[in-house]
Order: C-alpha cells, then structure tokens, then sequence
C-alpha cells in the first residue's frame, strides 16, 4: 500500500481494496519499525490516528465520505493541533499543548484526513539541514550520513521513506522546496496568502507559507485544494476561490514558455546538479515547450536581503517566548529579568539565538536604514525582476538547491555555507510566487531537485507543468534503498 | 529671571469598542482577571491578529472633530520591548503612518481668551494588560483583560504654556471623545491618560529646553498638580546651577510628590518596524466622508446652541455641554421640567456637588433626569419650596423614588391654603406685639428685613412647609400700618 500514491489509494478505499483502518496500521506500522533510521517524528498519534481512521471507515460505510476521507497525512509539527504536543521542534515548546488548531489542520481534518502525528524540523523553522531540532536531526533516507534538508526535513524524510504519503511542511526560504529535493519528493510552496496562518508558528511572517509534500504533482495538486483558501483570521490571506487544482494536470504543455535564469547556474553549482537540471530542460523541450533564458539580475541579493528580513521579523516573532504564560520556564528565577535570560537562554538552541541577535541588530537604532530598509528595498527589486520575466515567460525554470544532501556537520560551522543552501529557493519567498520542486535525477545516489517558479497563484499551471513531467520520466518513482 | 512653561501633551483615549482592537475578546471593565483574555491577547504560538474596523471608524471620528488630515493609508508597527504584561514582546501600534495627521483644538481660557492647540498626530494602537504587585507574596500578578483594547494616542505640539492650559486641552480632549461617544471618559478607570512634557525656558528664547515626561496622569487636578510641581522644579534646578536631565517621570497624586522613573540613557531601543501581520490599511473616501455626515454633535457647536436656544450665559453652557453626557442629562431635564435656568442651577448645584461628593460620574447618578424634572417641576408649582426640594432631593439620591411619592410620604406638601396661613399669621401677630410695632413705626426701606422674623416664626409653626410666596402677601397685607 505504501508505494501507492493518494490519488491510487483514494480510489483502493472507495473499492474497498482496504480499509482506513488497514491503511492506517500500515503506516503506523512502518513508522513503528523504521524511523528510528529516520527520526523523522516528533509525536506519533497512533490511537488518535486509529480512532479517526474506523470513523472514517463509517463515513465511508455511510457514504457520506469525502474523496480524501480516511487518507493518512503527516504534519510538520509548526501546526498547532488542538491537545497535542505541538514543539515547533524546540525545548522552549516541548511541554506546549494547544487549546486550538492550525487552519490547515481543521482542513485536513474536514475532509476526513488521518493525521499520523507531527513531524520533526529545525527549530522554528530555521535551518537548511534538520541539525537544528531540539529533538536531533533527521537522517536523509537516501543515504543516513547526509541531513534531508530543512527546515521541512521531516516532512520531506518520512514521504521519501513511505512513513506517510503526504506530508505538510512549510516554506520561509526554501523550507519546503530544499528538503523534497534533497529527499526525492515532490514539494510545493503555494503564493503567499493562499493558504491560511492561523495557528502555524510562525518564523517570518511576511514570507512563511504552508505547503504540501508528496511523491506526485497529483497528489500535491488534491492536497493543495483542502489546504488552500481564504482564512479570516489571517490578515494575509487572500479571498480568492479555490480552483480544482486537478483539472489542468493532463493539459499539454506544447508551447509552454520556459524562462531559464542564467544567474541560477552561475558558480557554485554542482557540475552534477547542474547536468540533471539540463536533462530536464531538454525533457521539456521535448514535451514541446520553448525554452528561453531569462535574467533576474538581483539573484544574488536574495540570501543577504533574505538573511535581515527573516531574522528581523523572528526577533519580533519570538519575543512571546518569554517563560510567562507557557513553554519552556527556567527554575527558580531570581527575578524578572533572569525568568526572561534564563528561560530564553535554555529554552532556544544557537540557532534560534543568532538569528535573534541578527534580527535584533538590523532593527536596532542606527542600524535599521542600512540593513532592513536596505533589505526591502532589494525584496522589491526582486519581485519585479520576477514580473518582468513573468511578462516574457509562463514559468521560471532551474535548480532548487546548488547541491545534493550534505553530511551531516558539514556546514555547521559555517553559517554563511548553509544559508547559501537557500541561494535559488529565497527569492521566491521575497516575492511571494509559489513555488515546487520534483526530482529530476540523481547524483551519487542523492536525489536533485528541480525548481518550478510560477506567476502568483498559478499553482494550478505550476502542477500541471510538474504532472506531464512525471507523466513523461520516473524520478519520482524512485525510492531510497530498503523501502 | 523670568521663566516660560513649555508643555505637550500625550493623550490615550481607550476607544469604547465592543471588541479589542485585533482580537475579538470583549473590552468590558471590571471582569474577573484574565476572563477576557483570548488566544491572541495571551499572544499564543501561531495566533495572529485581525484589526477591528470599529477602532478606524472611530480614530477617524476623533481626526475629523480635531480638523486634521486622515491618513488614506496607515501602517501598524511593533514596538520591541520585554513586560510580562505585554504578551507578544512588542506592542502594535502606529509610528511612521499614523492615522491621524495634524488637526487642532480651541480651548477656552479662564478670561474669556480662546487659544488654538496645534495637534501633530493621533494614531491607533493597542493596550497592555495589567501588572498587579500586591496580594501576590511578593511575586506580581498579571491581568490580560485590558490587553489588546484599542487606544488613540494624541500627541500634541509644545503649545501649551501654563498648567492652566494644559488643564484646558486635556478637558478639551476629553469633552470631544464623549461627545464623539468614542470613549467612555471614566478617568478613574483608565479610560483616558495623560503623559506631560514640560520644559521651561528663559521668556523671550527661542529654543525649547530639556523636557521631562511624567507620565500616566488619570485626572485632571493630577495634572495640574504634577506640572506646576515639574515647572518648580525643574526652575529650581537650574536656578541653583544644574540642569535639567532627560527622564521619564511618575507623580503620586496621594503624596503629591514627583520621582524619576528612568533616565534617557535607560530607555528602550523599540526597533519599530512595519508589522507583516497586518497589511497597510487604506481608507476610501467614501469611508471617511460616511463617517463625516454621522459625526456627532461636538462640544463647541453644543455650547453655541445652549446660548441660544436655552438662554444659557456662556458660562453656564460651557460648563453643561462639556459633558456628553452631562449634556444629554441637561437636555432630558428640561424637557422634564420646562425650565432650563432651573435645570442648569439645580445641575450645577446639588447634582454636580453630589456627584463630586460620591465621586460618581453624571452617567451613574442614582437620580435620573426624569426624577429631578418631576422634582423641579413641583417646586415650579409651588407644591414645595426650594429649600424642601433639596431634602427631597436628598431621599431620592439615597433612596430613589419620584417627587410626588417622597414628598407625600413625607408631608412636605407647601401649605398654601389661604385660610390656614392667615391663621398662623394671625397666631403670631398676636404672639409679637412688640415685633408688630417695631415693624410698623420703623423706616418702611428697612421694613423687609425686618419681615423675616415674622417669615422664620411662620416656617418654625408650619414645620418650613408654608408657602413663602402667599405667606409674604399675608404678612405685608396683616402688618400694613393701620391708619397710614
């Protein structure tokens, strides 16, 4: 069952080829026996995970199910769900349980979804390798010495491994899109405001974003319709209608325009990324569509103007973890000012904290005019560089991570190293288009990702320009080794 | 040397909207603590904020009531800075694109001058909850209730040159945002606060001096009192060769005394920066011209038609239209009662001394404008005299209860009853012949005075319930010299 993709075991439920319940153990089963490889949960929810899935079984019984009822998902575990643990990968939130649900949740919860319990990821989010969890990195199932990305990487690892076959993650700067690449799977990151805040811890969030990871185009494609929509508790959510993403899968791409940046295969590509990129291209060549290069000329301003943005907002962001009202307290503090020192200064890893710091500085008296403004006025450069290519081409075409999944203590040392990981995936955040990564080959038995940039809110042409892709190649069939 | 005050004021109106200002917890003062205290207020992990339109409408309220400039498109930001009773770690509020530009406000002066306060801006922002450090061993407790309710701050230009000036704006302030119905007034409950920047300088100099800030004054004899002890102060200090340090400061209006809260170099680095929680807001003007055609009666307009259509002294009409409520309570009563002179005396006078005496606000009076128009109105038709009509006055405050009722039970009807007053008139002629003719030989210009004894001996028989209009006819008819 695990190999089967949603859309396949959508159908083996309604034939009652096997039950939710079935389906469930399954899963539950294989997360039981292999992710201690992995590590890829956080929290497995198995007696809730049971409990929905034979209520899901009635409804079908019923046949009042919807068509994703009784489908079991994982969720990063920056969702809220209502009385269960919800970490955010950190030591500050390991105790948190809370009284409400993420957006996202209620909407998979909605159509019948059973959620298999929270995945593991970087700490709020910030990290590029999964080395940054308080709950210790995940191993990338393509080869256990290298990280599976971040800060998805849970996600990204258990969806590889075939724990669950769909999994929700999220994007700040390549989140989603850096992990499904390093992990051969599919990921998308919707145009910003498309898919609900409320209740997704967040990072940063003028660029945070959910998404979905999935091994198929389809499949995201049908995830993406439950997640997405206008949410009124988020002010950044965009009333919009929410369009049968399915419906163009099948289109033909004949004519499609393909912008290809030449800034995204400049130094500091790997030599191997960069042919199975090509590969790709030509692929799509043949498929019909017409291939254009392209420049977004302030490419390489994305990571710094990226790196004060991110930062300066998580500064704001995470000051209500102060040790008061919930998470992580130190004991017996001295007095206010050692209750904040103290429970900040155990309950976030050193991460978190330098990002805090960075933030802290580029908003600081003297400083905000040189590096945050400075910053968005490059984000605004950016994003028109985007709607300029976006008025010669259809999609913006090229690699998602400059190199396949690295071993683990590579980079970290180097901060600046790691963050050039995110060198192709943070201008699209900076500029809010969607954004989706799928395998496209394999370099030293790693997989490598290839990075789809759309014009806002054509996810649909996005999927559908992944779909004739995998309809036409097998990366996406590929597994790691063992599963 | 001869030293002028220099002062600004900085001005939180917390606006009397049913929800807060991004979350939708109730703002209701006096629940039990944190009950209204959402998700968001408690700044939960993932909660985000979604501003209420009610506060807009009414920051646009007070922007066009001050003549200023509404900002098509405003911009929250967050303030950084850590308090156990700010949740998030940053307030939001409005720095760069406030949502009131500048207006201003005319306010009457003691001598009858009008003077023009110049306002710089009002923006919209949120509240903090509450720090209480009492009844905790030695720990502090937190209240989340108020955090999250919606507050204009009002900052004003250095116009303002004397404490009676100051005093002047802030009433000023005050009257227009009840009158805007914006804001409930009640200052003992926080509903409006005052920060005051004073510096002084040598009369004639141009440049502005070191201000101080002291800050959270909620009434206005506090404010009064804090800046005419600042101004000593700080003349004081440089007087004897110091100077004056940037600082923020508390007044403690029970001591009446003054102490430094921090200094500049203590201050905060805010790091404002644009909330990306919240999009910019744009404002139609459509939006804004809607509001302007609903605004309100304002306090100036009000105080020019008590002059004319009460007939009220320009005093007495500043002093009752101030007030929304106060003036809405003046309007019931004469139409309770017919009589507006009446009203305002009988306003300015036991209600207003009552008021003070409870500290209650005219919106809590036990007695209602219909009671005391019912009560007037007796006094008008002489059932009761003014002087009986204060001590009904007094049961209905303590007891409630219509006029008629409490006088009837009390017997305080007037006697005006012709033949009964003629009878005690008679009763004490007959008792004070040595009165009687005292009054009758005597200087008739010092007569009058002379009346009232016969007047006292009368209410001392009739338990004062004689009606002093008939019985003064009486005894001028009865005491007239014989034969003259």
């Amino acid at each position: 069952m695990h190999d089967q993709t949603i859309a396949e075991l959508s159908r083996g439920l309604a034939d009652k080829a096997f039950s939710c319940e079935e389906l469930t153990r399954h899963y539950l089963e294989r997360i039981q026996r292999l992710d201690t490889a992995y590590n890829s949960f956080i929290s497995v929810t198995a007696d809730a995970a049971l409990a929905r899935a034979r209520a899901a079984d009635a409804e079908r019984a019923a046949g009042t199910a919807a068509p994703l009822c009784g489908i079991p998902i994982a969720h990063k575990d920056i969702f809220c769900t209502r009385g269960q643990r919800t970490s955010c990968g950190s030591k500050m939130l390991d105790n948190f349980v809370p009284p409400y649900n993420a957006k996202v949740i209620d909407n998979f919860d909605n159509a019948g979804c059973v959620s298999l319990g929270k995945t593991n990821m970087d700490e709020f989010a910030m990290g590029s390798s999964n080395e940054n969890s308080f709950y210790g990195p995940v191993k990338n199932p393509w080869a256990t010495d290298s990280v599976p990305g971040g800060s998805s990487g849970g996600s990204a690892a258990c969806v590889a491994a075939r724990l669950a076959p769909a999994a929700t993650a999220t994007d700040t700067g390549g989140s989603i899109r850096q992990p499904a690449s390093h992990c051969g799977v599919t990921g998308l990151k919707p145009t910003y405001g498309r898919v609900s805040r409320w209740g997704m811890i967040a990072f940063a969030s003028s660029l945070d974003q959910g998404g979905i990871i999935t091994r198929t185009a389809e499949d995201a494609a049908l995830l993406l319709a439950v997640m997405a929509g206008f949410d009124a508790r988020d002010s950044t959510s965009v009333e919009r209608p929410v369009p049968d993403y399915t419906e163009h899968l099948s289109d033909s791409i004949e004519g499609l325009k393909i912008g290809v940046p030449a800034e995204y295969f400049g130094a500091g590509l790997d030599a191997g990324v960069g042919a199975a990129v090509e590969a790709a291209i030509e692929q799509y060549e043949a498929l019909g569509a017409q291939i254009k290069t392209i420049s977004l000329p302030h490419s390489n301003l994305a990571v710094p103007a990226y790196y004060v943005i991110a930062p300066a907002e998580c500064s704001a962001n995470l000051s209500r973890f102060d040790g008061v009202r919930y998470g992580y307290r130190c004991d017996n503090p001295k007095d206010l000012a050692d209750l904040y020192k103290r429970s900040r200064g155990e309950g976030f890893g050193a991460e978190v904290k330098r990002r805090i710091l960075v933030g802290t500085y580029a908003l600081s008296a003297g400083y905000y005019d040189a590096y945050y403004n400075k910053a968005q006025q490059v984000r605004r450069l950016i994003k028109q560089d985007f709607v300029t290519a976006f008025t010669e081409v259809d999609v913006v075409l090229g690699p998602t991570a400059p190199a396949p999944a690295f071993r683990f203590g590579a980079k970290s040392d180097d901060p600046v190293a790691m963050y050039l990981e995110d060198i192709y995936t943070t201008p699209v955040n900076l500029a809010g288009l969607p954004g989706l990564s799928l395998p496209c080959g394999q370099v030293a038995g790693k997989p490598v990702g290839l990075q789809l940039i759309g014009n806002y809110f054509e996810e649909a042409r996005l999927l559908n320009i992944a779909h004739q892709f995998q309809l036409a190649t097998g990366h996406h069939l590929q597994a790691p080794q063992g599963i | 040397m001869e030293w002028e005050t220099v002062i600004g004021l900085e001005v939180h109106i917390q606006l009397a909207t049913q929800s807060k200002i991004f979350s939708g917890a109730a703002t209701a003062f006096g629940a039990a603590p944190n009950t209204q205290a959402c998700a968001v207020d408690l700044a939960m992990p993932g909660t985000l904020p979604v501003a209420n339109e009610a506060a807009f409408r009414y920051a646009v309220m007070f922007g066009l009531a001050v003549d200023a400039e509404i900002a098509t498109t405003s911009v929250f930001e967050r303030k950084n800075y850590f308090y156990p009773d700010l949740p998030k770690g940053y307030q939001t509020t409005q720095l760069a694109k406030p949502i009131v530009g500048r207006g201003h406000v005319d306010v009457q002066l003691a001598g009858g001058d009008s003077k023009r306060i110049r306002i710089h801006h009002a923006h919209l922002e949120e509240d903090a909850g509450k720090s209480l450090h009492e009844d905790f061993h030695g720990m502090s407790g937190i209240d989340l209730n108020r955090a999250g309710t919606p507050l204009i701050e009002v900052v004003t230009e250095p116009d303002m040159r004397s404490a009676e000036e100051a005093v002047a704006c802030a009433r000023k302030l005050h009257s227009i945002a009840t009158s805007l119905g914006i804001c409930d007034g009640d200052m003992s409950q926080g509903s409006m606060r005052f920060d005051v920047n004073i510096s002084v300088r040598p009369r004639g100099d141009k440049t502005l001096g070191t201000r101080t800030e002291t800050k959270n004054l909620n009434s206005f004899r506090f404010i009064e009192e804090a800046i005419k002890l600042e101004v000593a102060r700080q003349i004081d200090l440089i007087e004897d060769g110091g100077r004056v340090v940037q600082e923020t400061r508390l007044y403690d209006g029970d001591s009446k005394t003054a102490r430094s809260m921090r200094s500049k170099e203590e201050a905060n680095d805010y790091r404002y920066f644009p909330c990306p929680d919240l999009l910019p807001v744009v404002l139609e003007a459509d939006y804004i011209d809607a509001i302007a055609k609903q605004l309100p009666e304002l306090p100036d307009a009000r105080q020019s038609r008590f002059v004319n259509e009460y007939g009220l002294s320009t005093y007495d009409a500043a002093a009752l239209s101030s007030d929304a409520a106060g003036a809405a309570f003046f309007e019931a009563l004469v139409a309770a009662c017919g009589d507006a002179k009446q009203a305002a005396n009988w306003l300015m006078g036991e209600v207003s001394a009552r008021l003070n005496a409870d500290e209650r606000h005219i919106k809590d009076s036990p007695v209602s404008a219909a009671q005391l128009g019912g009560l007037i109105a007796r006094v008008l038709d002489n059932t009761i005299s003014g002087k009986m009509a204060k001590q009904v006055f007094e049961v209905m405050w303590k007891d409630g209860g219509d006029a008629d009722t409490i006088i009837a039970n009390q017997g305080l009807q007037q006697v005006s009853d012709t033949a009964a007053l003629e009878a005690m008139v008679d009763a004490v002629i007959a008792d004070s012949a040595k009165q009687v003719d005292n009054y009758r030989n005597a200087d008739p210009a010092k007569r009058p005075k002379m009346l009232g004894y016969f007047v006292g001996q009368i209410m001392k028989a009739s338990k004062g319930q004689a009606n002093p209009q008939i019985l003064n006819k009486i005894l001028l008819k009865k005491l007239e010299p014989k034969n003259k």
